[in-house]
C-alpha cells in the first residue's frame, strides 16, 4: 500500500521534472541503463532493488518532512525575530526538558528508520541456494566471466568495452548528430543469465580492486584481488541491463562496463548449447604448429582485444605507454624476452601480466607484433614456446 | 606555568609595537597571531591550487568524451584535489583560526609551545611543495584517489612515495599543532575561565585536537605499510604476497572517519559563536553542545566501515556499522536544534558572518540528511562510489567547513586587520557562493542516484546535461572565491576600509572583544581578571 504510493509519487515527480529539462545532446533513454537526466534510482528489476528504492523514498520523505519542519521554524524566526522589526531578544538559554525531548525524538526516529533497513540487509546478504553461480573477475580493464555451477557450467569469456566506443571517447565523444544511446556501455560479450533464477555472482580480481555494479538489480560488490566475495540477484524481467565498474582501478576505470542480458529459460538453454559448441571448436591444440598467415590473423584479434587500448592500434603507445613499433624487445632475436614480459608484466605491472591468456593467444600476439607495422623480423613464436616458458 | 611562556620577548617588548620586522618576523615567527596569519594565507593558497585542479576535473566533464585531459591525468587531478583540499586547505585553515583565536578567547598570552608552533607551520611548506611538485615527476602525480587504496597504490610511479612522504610531514605538523592546542587550552586559561565557561570554538578545537592525536598516527601507519609494500618486499596489503587490500581500507577509514569530524567540529564551534552574537541572545544549551560534540567525537571511532559496505562484510558487520552511523544523527540534530533555539526570539541582524552561519546550518543539514540516507546499507549499495557520495561530502565539507570559515573570517577579520570589510561585498560573496555551490553540487545527487560512478573521466550520454550544469556552477563558485580574496581579504590586509571598533558586533561576547582592533602584537601578557561569566575583563 505505502509502497505503491511511493512508486506513484516517484513516477509523477520524475515525469514533472523531466519536462523542465531539455536534452542538449541527442540521446535517448537506454532501457536497462540510465535514462536521459534520470533523477532517481533505476527502475527495479529484482526484489532487492525494489526494496532499496522503497527505502530510499521512505528516507527521502521522512528527511524532507523533518527538514521542512525544522527550517520552517528557523525561517519563521528569521522573519519575525529580527532587530529591524524592533523585536527584543528574549533571555532564555536553557531547558532540560526541551533538550531531553529533542534528543529522544531523533533517537526514536532513527530506530524506526533502521528497522526496515535491517530486513533488507539480511535479504541482500543471503546468497544461499543459487540456481546458477558465475565468477566475475575484474581485470584492468575488463571483466572475465566463468560459469562455475548450474546450467552452462564451463562457459567462460572476457567482456570488454566495444573498441570503437573507446576510440570515440578519445576523439571527444560522439559527434554532433551521432546518437549513441549505449555510449561506454556496449561490450563485446554480454553476460547472459536466465530470468527468474537466483544467480550468485562471485567476485574477485586479478590486479587491483574493481566493483561489479548493476543498478537495476540493486547489486554492487567489490571485486578484490586475492579474495572472493559474493552477491546475488534474481532478475524478474527479460532485457538488457547495464552497469559500470564502481571502484577506482586505474586509468581505464571509466571503460569497463557491465552488460547483463536476461533471457527466457529456453533462450538461455539455446545460448548455452551454442556456447558449448563454440567452446569445443575453440579449444586449441597447444602443440599445433601455426603458419605465418594463420597466426598473424589470430594475433591481430588478440591484439585488438587486449593490447590496443594502451599500445594503440598503430603500436606507437602514448605517454608512459611504450611503443611496440620499433621496440628493441619486440625486435630482439631472443624471443624469450618478450615472452617473459607477456607472462610476468613489467614496470610494477604498469604493463600487466597476461598469463591468463592461452598459450596460443600469447604466441599469436607476440608473432603479430614481431611482424607488423615496421617490425618485420620474420620470427614466429609457437604455442609450444609459451608452454615451455610458463 | 612560566616555563611555557616566551620569556625572550618579555624583557624588551613590554610596550607594543616592537615586533621583529621584515622576513624574520615570519620565518622566525613565534607569535600566535603571526603564525595564525601564515596558516590562513597558506591554506587559502592551497584552496586556490586545489580549486584549479577541481576546475580541471569539471572542465573535462563539461561534455562527454575526452577533450582536455587523458584518463591518467584525470585520476591525478581527482586524487590531488582531494589530498590538497583535505590536508592543505581545510585542516590548516582551522589551525590558523585556532592560533589566532584560542589565546585571545581564553585570555592567554600566546600558544603554549611558541617555537613548536613555528615548526608545525613551516613543515607544511615543503610538504605542499612536494605534493604539488609530484605532478612534474615521471609518471605524474599519484592517481589512486585521495583514499590511496591498495593495491592500486602499488602500481603508482615514484610520485606515490613523494606523496606518502608529504603526508607524513603534514601528519607530524598536525600532531604538533594539536598538542599545542591541547596544552594551551588546558594550562593557560586566565583565572576564572573554567572549562564550562570556555567559548564553544575552544571546546570544539579541544575535542578536535584529541581526535587528531588519536588518528593521525593511524594514517601514518597505513601509508608506511603501503611504502614498505612498494619497496621493501612486505605484503601487508599486497594480495600477491598474501596481503589483504581490505585491511588497508579498515585502517584508512579508522583514520578517515574521525578525520571528517576533525574537519567539521571547529566549524560547529565557529557557528556556535556567531549565531548568539547576531541573535543578541546567549547560545541555547551550552552544556548540551559540549556533550553533543564529545558524543560525535566518540561515535566517530566506531563507524568507519560504513565507507566499506560494498567490500562485502558479514551481515552483523553491516548492521553494526549501519546502526552506529545512524546514531550520529542524534547529537548532530541536537546541535542544529540548539542553533535554531538560539535564534528563536532573538533580535537578529544579518551581517555577512550571520548570513554564512545561517547558510551553513541550512546547507550543511542537507549534507547531514544525505549522510543519514547513505548510512542505510541497502541504499548505500546503490549509491556507494557514485556522484551521490561526491554531492554528500561536498555539502558537508564545502557548504559545511568552508562556509563556516568564511563566517569566521567575516566575524573576526575586524579584530585581525583593524578594518571592517565591505558589507555589500560580503553579501555579494555570500549569495554568489551559495547559489553557485548548489548549482554545482545539487545535480550530482541525481547523477549518483542514476548510477554515474565517481572518478570517471568520461560518462554515458544520458548524464551529459547535469554534468554540464555542475561544471558551469563550479566555475562560478571558483570565481566567487577569487572575488573574495581580491575584494575582501586583500583590502583588509592592506588596511583599507572603515576603522573597526574594539567590538564591532553589538552583542558579541568573549575576551577577543576586550582587546583593541587590530589586536596588538602581544595581548594578555599578564593574566586578565575576569568577570563571573568569563566574558569580560575587569581590571
Amino acid at each position: 500500500m505505502i509502497k505503491s504510493i511511493f512508486n506513484k509519487l516517484g513516477g509523477t515527480l520524475l515525469a514533472a521534472s523531466s519536462l523542465g529539462m531539455s536534452a542538449a545532446h541527442a540521446v535517448n533513454d537506454l532501457p536497462g541503463g540510465p535514462a536521459v537526466n534520470q533523477f532517481n534510482l533505476h527502475p527495479a528489476v529484482t526484489s532487492i532493488a525494489a526494496e532499496q528504492a522503497w527505502l530510499h523514498w521512505f528516507m527521502l520523505i521522512i528527511c524532507t518532512v523533518i527538514f521542512v519542519a525544522v527550517f520552517a521554524v528557523m525561517f519563521y524566526s528569521i522573519w519575525k525575530h529580527r532587530k529591524s522589526k524592533g523585536y527584543k531578544a528574549a533571555n532564555f538559554h536553557e531547558s532540560v526538558t526541551v533538550e531531553i525531548v529533542w534528543t529522544i525524538v531523533p533517537f526514536v526516529i532513527v530506530i524506526l528508520m533502521a528497522l526496515p533497513a535491517t530486513k533488507v540487509v539480511v535479504a541482500m546478504k543471503d546468497t544461499t541456494n543459487a540456481d546458477l553461480t558465475i565468477k566475475a573477475t575484474g581485470m584492468q580493464w575488463k571483466w572475465g566471466y566463468d560459469y562455475i555451477k548450474g546450467e552452462g557450467e564451463g562457459i567462460g569469456f572476457i567482456s570488454a568495452l566495444d573498441a570503437t566506443q573507446r576510440e570515440m571517447s578519445n576523439n571527444g565523444g560522439p559527434k554532433a548528430g551521432e546518437i549513441v544511446d549505449d555510449y561506454l556501455l556496449k561490450v563485446d560479450n554480454p553476460l547472459v543469465v536466465p530470468v527468474n533464477k537466483k544467480v550468485r555472482i562471485i567476485t574477485t580480481a586479478n590486479d587491483v580492486i574493481h566493483a561489479w555494479m548493476v543498478p537495476a538489480f540493486g547489486v554492487k560488490q567489490d571485486a578484490i584481488p586475492g579474495f572472493v566475495r559474493d552477491t546475488w540477484f534474481r532478475a524478474e524481467q527479460i532485457g538488457d541491463f547495464y552497469g559500470q565498474c564502481a571502484e577506482l582501478c586505474g586509468k581505464e576505470h571509466a571503460y569497463m562496463p557491465i552488460h547483463v542480458k536476461v533471457v527466457s529459460a529456453e533462450d538461455y538453454a539455446a545460448w548455452v548449447g551454442a556456447e558449448m559448441v563454440k567452446l569445443a571448436a575453440k579449444a586449441d591444440d597447444p602443440t599445433k604448429v601455426w603458419t605465418a598467415t594463420e597466426i598473424h590473423a589470430r594475433g591481430a584479434k588478440v591484439y585488438a582485444a587486449n593490447c590496443a587500448a594502451c599500445h594503440q592500434v598503430n603500436g606507437k603507445g602514448a605517454g608512459p605507454i611504450k611503443a611496440l613499433d620499433g621496440s628493441a624487445v619486440v625486435l630482439d632475436a631472443d624471443k624469450g624476452k618478450q615472452i617473459a614480459i607477456m607472462l610476468n608484466g613489467q614496470n610494477n605491472l604498469a604493463m600487466p601480466a597476461w598469463k591468463q591468456l592461452s598459450d596460443t593467444d600469447i604466441a599469436a600476439v607476440i608473432s603479430y607484433t614481431k611482424n607488423n607495422w615496421s617490425n618485420q623480423t620474420g620470427q614466429l613464436v609457437q604455442p609450444a614456446d609459451i608452454t615451455a616458458a610458463r | 606555568m612560566s616555563a611555557v611562556l616566551d620569556h625572550h620577548d618579555h624583557g624588551h617588548d613590554d610596550h607594543h609595537g616592537h615586533a621583529p620586522t621584515g622576513w624574520r618576523r615570519w620565518v622566525f615567527a613565534t607569535n600566535h597571531k603571526d603564525i595564525g596569519t601564515l596558516y590562513l594565507l597558506f591554506s587559502f593558497t592551497m584552496l586556490m591550487v586545489g580549486g584549479v585542479l577541481a576546475l580541471g576535473i569539471r572542465a573535462e566533464l563539461f561534455q562527454p568524451g575526452l577533450q582536455l585531459v587523458n584518463p591518467e591525468l584525470f585520476n591525478q587531478l581527482t586524487t590531488m584535489h582531494g589530498l590538497i583540499m583535505v590536508f592543505g586547505a581545510i585542516m590548516p585553515a582551522f589551525v590558523g583560526f585556532a592560533n589566532w583565536m584560542i589565546p585571545l578567547q581564553i585570555g592567554a598570552s600566546d600558544m603554549a609551545f611558541a617555537r613548536m608552533n613555528n615548526f608545525s607551520f613551516w613543515l607544511m611548506i615543503p610538504a605542499a611543495l612536494i605534493l604539488v611538485g609530484s605532478f612534474f615527476m615521471p609518471g605524474g602525480a599519484p592517481a589512486a584517489g585521495w583514499t590511496l587504496y591498495a593495491p592500486l597504490t602499488l602500481q603508482m610511479g615514484p610520485s606515490m612515495d613523494a606523496g606518502i612522504f608529504a603526508m607524513h610531514i603534514l601528519g607530524a605538523s598536525s600532531i604538533m599543532g594539536s598538542i599545542n592546542i591541547i596544552v594551551t587550552i588546558l594550562n593557560m586559561r586566565a583565572p576564572g575561565m573554567t572549562l564550562m565557561k570556555m567559548p564553544m570554538f575552544c571546546w570544539t578545537w579541544l575535542i578536535t585536537a584529541y581526535l587528531l592525536i588519536a588518528v593521525m598516527p593511524v594514517l601514518a601507519g597505513a601509508i608506511t605499510m603501503t611504502l614498505t609494500d612498494r619497496h621493501f618486499g612486505t605484503s601487508f596489503f599486497n594480495p600477491a604476497g598474501g596481503g589483504d587490500p581490505v585491511m588497508y581500507q579498515h585502517i584508512f577509514w579508522f583514520f578517515g572517519h574521525p578525520e571528517v569530524y576533525i574537519m567539521i567540529l571547529p566549524a560547529f564551534g565557529i557557528v556556535s559563536q556567531i549565531v548568539p552574537a547576531f541573535a543578541r541572545k546567549k547560545l541555547f544549551g551550552y552544556a548540551s553542545m559540549v556533550y553533543a560534540t564529545s558524543s560525535i567525537a566518540i561515535l566517530s571511532f566506531i563507524v568507519w566501515a560504513h565507507h566499506m559496505f560494498t567490500t562485502g562484510m558479514p551481515v552483523t558487520g553491516q548492521l553494526f556499522f549501519m546502526y552506529a552511523t545512524m546514531l550520529i544523527a542524534v547529537p548532530t540534530a541536537v546541535k542544529i536544534f540548539n542553533w535554531i533555539a538560539t535564534m528563536w526570539q532573538g533580535s537578529m541582524t544579518f551581517e555577512t558572518p550571520m548570513l554564512f552561519a545561517v547558510g551553513f546550518i541550512f546547507v550543511f543539514t542537507m549534507g547531514g540528511f544525505t549522510g543519514l540516507i547513505l548510512a542505510m546499507a541497502p541504499i548505500d549499495i546503490q549509491v556507494q562510489d557514485t556522484y551521490y557520495v561526491v554531492a554528500h561530502f561536498h555539502y558537508v565539507l564545502v557548504a559545511g567547513s568552508l562556509f563556516a570559515m568564511f563566517a569566521g573570517y567575516y566575524y573576526w577579520s575586524p579584530k585581525w586587520t583593524g578594518v571592517m570589510y565591505s558589507e555589500t561585498r560580503g553579501k555579494i560573496h555570500f549569495w554568489w557562493s551559495l547559489i553557485s555551490f548548489n548549482v554545482t553540487f545539487f545535480p550530482m545527487h541525481f547523477l549518483g542516484l542514476a548510477g554515474m560512478p565517481r572518478r570517471y573521466a568520461d560518462y554515458p550520454m544520458q548524464f551529459a546535461d547535469f554534468n554540464m550544469l555542475a561544471s558551469i556552477g563550479a566555475f562560478f563558485f571558483g570565481f566567487a572565491q577569487v572575488y573574495f580574496f581580491l575584494f575582501i581579504v586583500l583590502p583588509g590586509m592592506l588596511g583599507k576600509g572603515e576603522k573597526a571598533s574594539q567590538k564591532p558586533w553589538e552583542a558579541a561576547e568573549g575576551l577577543e572583544w576586550e582587546v583593541p582592533s587590530p589586536a596588538p602584537f602581544h595581548t594578555f601578557e599578564t593574566p586578565p581578571k575576569l568577570d563571573v561569566t568569563a566574558t569580560k575583563v575587569i581590571g
